[in-house]
């Protein structure tokens, strides 16, 4: 048989042989559309968060946006809690499906990995302190205070995206594990920092567009009652959205370059180019709402939020597209390597079965006492010449101490128990001692 | 195992770590969701039945407690769950995800249910002015506890799995995994233990909400007694029946040292420390239905801590009683499968290792390659020389002086028998040899071992991946 010979610095490791819990192309599906919805409250965290920050500010000068401040860290809240729930599905199925590579990454970014744990926990606590001591601590050196915690936690919430975003991307770049020393080290791999400034954007752009649409509800404005029109907060968000839009092209032609070519398909270049010109469709119709008369904001909201829609599917489609792409002859790789081990495996166990316990010879059995027992000097325990002495004609009474046995003597870790070999096997062990130790 | 290895010098296998996520996060869900969620919906219920707004705002403000407590640390203490063990074993969260996915899944959706209905209860509590929208307010908080109760019946039956697998190792079937031995006693005991722990905890913020509000703080107490009463006589049912169960569960997992002594303390001081725990909230109970103006704010911390004790304790079972195994009779705690060893003991590990230097020992590299060698069999339950280090080990067996390597090579060979809880050594002779050439040196040099978050990988300069069988 060949011995395959492959890269020395890419990895290829055996893969978990379990089957797939269902199909591996649903699981790929199921994997876009949970990440989709997951990544649907991260933006609405990550960009409601900053938002809350620069109105709180604002509002120093300006109180209308100090209420509209609170009004949106209400909803931070509670779509922080919906992405974290939201993000054990395509977790779930990103383990199964790229096992070997993900929990890799997982690995080489070990301790940046452990500690989202504390620092989301701080920032939902820091959010939640932010919220509720809303009306407490709203005057002078205090409400500098306040505004603190939300800066804090929207910091956080800016950082956090990095460990993910750094695991992500250096999935797809086995080859490249070799020069990564640490979380740190691993952000020089691929392009992380352009997918982060791409993701940054859309978070504003959807908390944007989220926005357009909640302080369009009466209720919302009514109990905001900070002088604001539904009209002007709509554009406000209108504004804000067309903004992150239109930077977004030149943060997606920035990230599109900067992909490592491994990954690289005419399919990518397909299913985001007519993506990215529906953004730009979007781009134009957001800026035309935001400039245009207030008749005009009335009208058009969920035709918008699908466009938004259909783009965001285009763009994590395109991102699954890179990824196929880019690992397929690694993935090709392991299974193959995972094959050959496992034939290799099966065929030896056919032609070596487990020989029978009952066959095992008394100079086999007493092998598992040899590791602590010598002929004739201290190992771990006693040697076999005073065990012979002591138990010299009664092999029984070894049978009985070692089903049971204890701490005898003070200068010898104690025995462990025996008895899950059972009385017989103990019986013909005892005999061979007896029989074989030195006198 | 074949990832790059996590690997934290001084605490090793992450037993520690992920324990203390694991035992942080069933010290909230159980007393905080599980427990207080159905006891916060009756009072809700009671007060909108009786009109009392003062026991309807009591709830209220536990609630909020709950509420922030559970949607952050309790909520991410699960994730971090996960995340740790994908760190420190990978192959065995892999392994259990795909067998187990239909649980996770259902888990998944359950959870979201319970995160949605907490936030919506919540947040809702005080919109809920009429009582027609009372009676769906309260509604909400049926729902919330019965989700919380479900997320908890799933996660169990994965754990009850690891323990014993019933008949999964045959049909590998889900269902199965479900009906293992230890599920039913190990769920009641969990469902008694929530309300009894949930009822302290409701009473212990019933102190601080209540500082002028006599009637209300009366009212609290004696329930809460009733409550812990009853959730004690179930917890103690449950817990027997558990406890009597555990030997045939184990019976089932013949390589599990049935009378290790271990395990023989482990059940001794669980049964000791459930007569305690038992003891200390009946006293309570007792106390605050005959003489609750006599119970300090301070006494009710000691059945908390008795029970934290408990429950901790009875987690370690889980730990202990899986031993060598992470799945049972499939996968070694190391990561190597039972099909795996006699021919990993026949051809080498290192052979068919990924991240390791060198894939066969030589005289120049047997230190080096038993550094590998301790990294792929050892070091998801060892350290060099921290918590439950190699040095240790073999100390307690050959003591100070001189170690004899011939002895420690027959050892490795055998301790699988010797030592019950362990995997059998996945490796040949010369890799034996060259695991106790390094701890030889590790012992003369302590030197530090990094795993692959800190130094990288560690890759063979002319890998060879032996398909060569």
């Amino acid at each position: 048989m060949t011995s395959m010979l492959f890269l020395a610095n890419t990895p290829v490791p055996r893969d978990l042989t379990l089957p797939l819990p269902l199909p591996e192309g649903l699981l790929k599906t199921l994997l876009v559309i949970f990440f989709l919805i997951h990544i649907l409250f991260v933006n609405l965290t990550v960009g409601g968060s900053l938002l809350v920050a620069i109105f709180e500010f604002l509002g120093f000068k300006n109180k209308k946006y100090d209420a509209l401040a609170l009004e949106l860290a209400k909803t931070v809240t509670v779509n922080k809690s919906l992405a974290v729930v939201m993000g054990i599905g395509p977790l779930l199925c990103i383990n199964l499906v790229y096992t070997v590579q993900w929990y890799g990454a997982n690995a080489l970014t070990g301790h940046a990995w452990l500690l989202i744990i504390p620092l989301i926990i701080t920032a939902f606590l820091l959010a939640y302190l932010h919220k509720y001591t809303w009306h407490h601590w709203e005057t002078g050196i205090a409400k500098r205070f306040h505004w603190g915690l939300v800066l804090t936690s929207t910091l956080l919430f800016l950082a956090i995206p990095f460990v993910f975003l750094a695991n992500v991307n250096l999935m797809h770049f086995p080859s490249e594990w070799e020069k990564v020393k640490g979380f740190f080290s691993s952000l020089k791999v691929g392009n992380v920092f352009p997918r982060y400034f791409h993701f940054l954007l859309a978070s504003v752009a959807l908390t944007g567009l989220a926005g357009a649409g909640w302080f369009w509800r009466r209720i919302v404005v009514d109990h905001l009652d900070n002088g604001m029109s539904r009209e002007e907060l709509r554009r406000l968000f209108y504004q804000i959205a067309a903004l992150a839009t239109g930077l977004q092209f030149i943060a997606g032609p920035l990230l599109l370059f900067t992909l490592p070519a491994v990954g690289v398909t005419p399919l990518l270049y397909k299913i985001i180019l007519p993506s990215a010109a529906l953004g730009l469709v979007l781009f134009i119709v957001l800026l035309k709402k935001a400039k245009g008369p207030d008749e005009n904001l009335g009208y058009g909201y969920i035709r918008l939020c699908v466009f938004f829609s259909v783009v965001v599917l285009g763009m994590g489609s395109g991102r699954h597209a890179y990824r196929e792409a880019s690992l397929a002859t690694h993935q090709q790789q392991v299974r193959e390597r995972t094959a050959d081990y496992q034939n290799a495996l099966t065929a030896w166990n056919e032609a070596n079965p487990p020989s029978e316990e009952a066959e095992e010879t008394p100079e086999q059995l007493f092998a598992t006492c040899a590791a602590c027992h010598a002929p004739d000097s201290k190992l771990v325990g006693p040697p076999l010449r005073e065990i012979a002495a002591i138990y010299a004609g009664n092999p029984d009474g070894i049978v009985t101490w070692a089903m049971a046995p204890g701490k005898k003597r003070p200068d010898f870790p104690p025995m462990p128990p025996f008895s899950h070999l059972g009385p017989d096997k103990l019986r013909v062990i005892a005999e061979y001692i007896l029989a074989t130790a030195p006198k | 195992m074949d990832f790059p290895p996590y690997y934290l010098d001084h605490i090793a296998g992450g037993r520690l770590i992920i324990g203390l996520i694991a035992c942080l996060h069933v010290l909230i869900n159980h007393p905080l969701a599980v427990g207080a969620y159905p006891l916060l919906t009756f009072m809700e219920w009671w007060a909108h039945k009786h009109n009392r707004p003062d026991i309807d705002r009591l709830a209220y403000r536990i609630t909020f407690v709950v509420f922030i407590v559970t949607t952050s640390v309790g909520a991410l203490t699960g994730v971090g769950i996960w995340l740790s063990t994908s760190l420190f074993a990978p192959f065995g969260i892999g392994s259990l995800l795909r067998i187990f996915f239909l649980g996770w899944f259902a888990e998944w959706l359950v959870f979201i249910s319970e995160v949605v209905l907490i936030m919506w209860w919540f947040l809702s509590w005080k919109k809920a002015d009429t009582p027609e929208k009372k009676r769906k307010h309260i509604k909400i908080g049926l729902a919330l506890s019965i989700m919380s109760w479900l997320t908890m019946a799933l996660i169990v039956a994965v754990l009850g799995f690891m323990m014993n697998t019933g008949d999964w190792s045959q049909s590998r079937a889900f269902l199965d995994a479900m009906t293992a031995p230890l599920y039913l006693p190990q769920l009641g005991f969990r469902t008694a233990f929530a309300f009894m722990t949930g009822a302290v905890f409701l009473w212990f913020c019933t102190y601080f909400f209540t500082k002028k509000d006599a009637a209300a703080r009366a009212w609290m107490v004696e329930r809460l007694s009733h409550v812990v009463l009853s959730s004690m006589m179930v917890l103690t049912f449950f817990g027997i029946w558990y406890w009597f169960r555990i030997p045939e569960a184990m019976r089932a997992n013949q390589s599990v040292a049935l009378l290790s002594m271990a395990f023989v303390q482990w059940k001794d001081k669980f049964a000791m420390l459930l007569g305690w725990t038992v003891g200390a909230f009946l006293l309570i109970a007792i106390g605050g239905l005959t003489v609750p103006r006599l119970i300090p704010r301070w006494a009710l911390l000691i059945p908390t801590f008795m029970g934290i004790w408990l429950l901790g304790h009875f987690e370690r079972a889980r730990e202990f009683m899986r031993k060598p195994w992470v799945i049972a009779e499939y996968l070694y705690s190391n990561g190597v499968r039972k099909d795996e060893v006699r021919f990993l003991q026949s051809e080498g590990m290192l052979a068919h290792a990924t991240y390791v230097k060198h894939h066969t020992v030589t005289p120049e590299n047997h230190i080096e390659a038993g550094k590998d060698v301790f990294m792929i069999s050892c070091s998801r339950c060892h350290s060099t020389t921290g918590i439950n280090s190699v040095l240790d080990k073999f100390t307690r067996m050959y003591g100070p002086g001189e170690w004899n390597a011939g002895g420690m090579v027959s050892f490795l060979g055998t301790m699988h028998k010797t030592s019950t809880f362990m995997p059998p050594f996945p490796g040949n002779l010369a890799e034996k040899e060259a695991l106790v050439s390094y701890i030889l040196d590790l012992r003369k040099t302590r030197e530090p071992l990094s795993g692959a978050q800190a130094t990288g990988i560690r890759l063979s300069d002319t890998t060879s991946a032996s398909s060569k069988p």
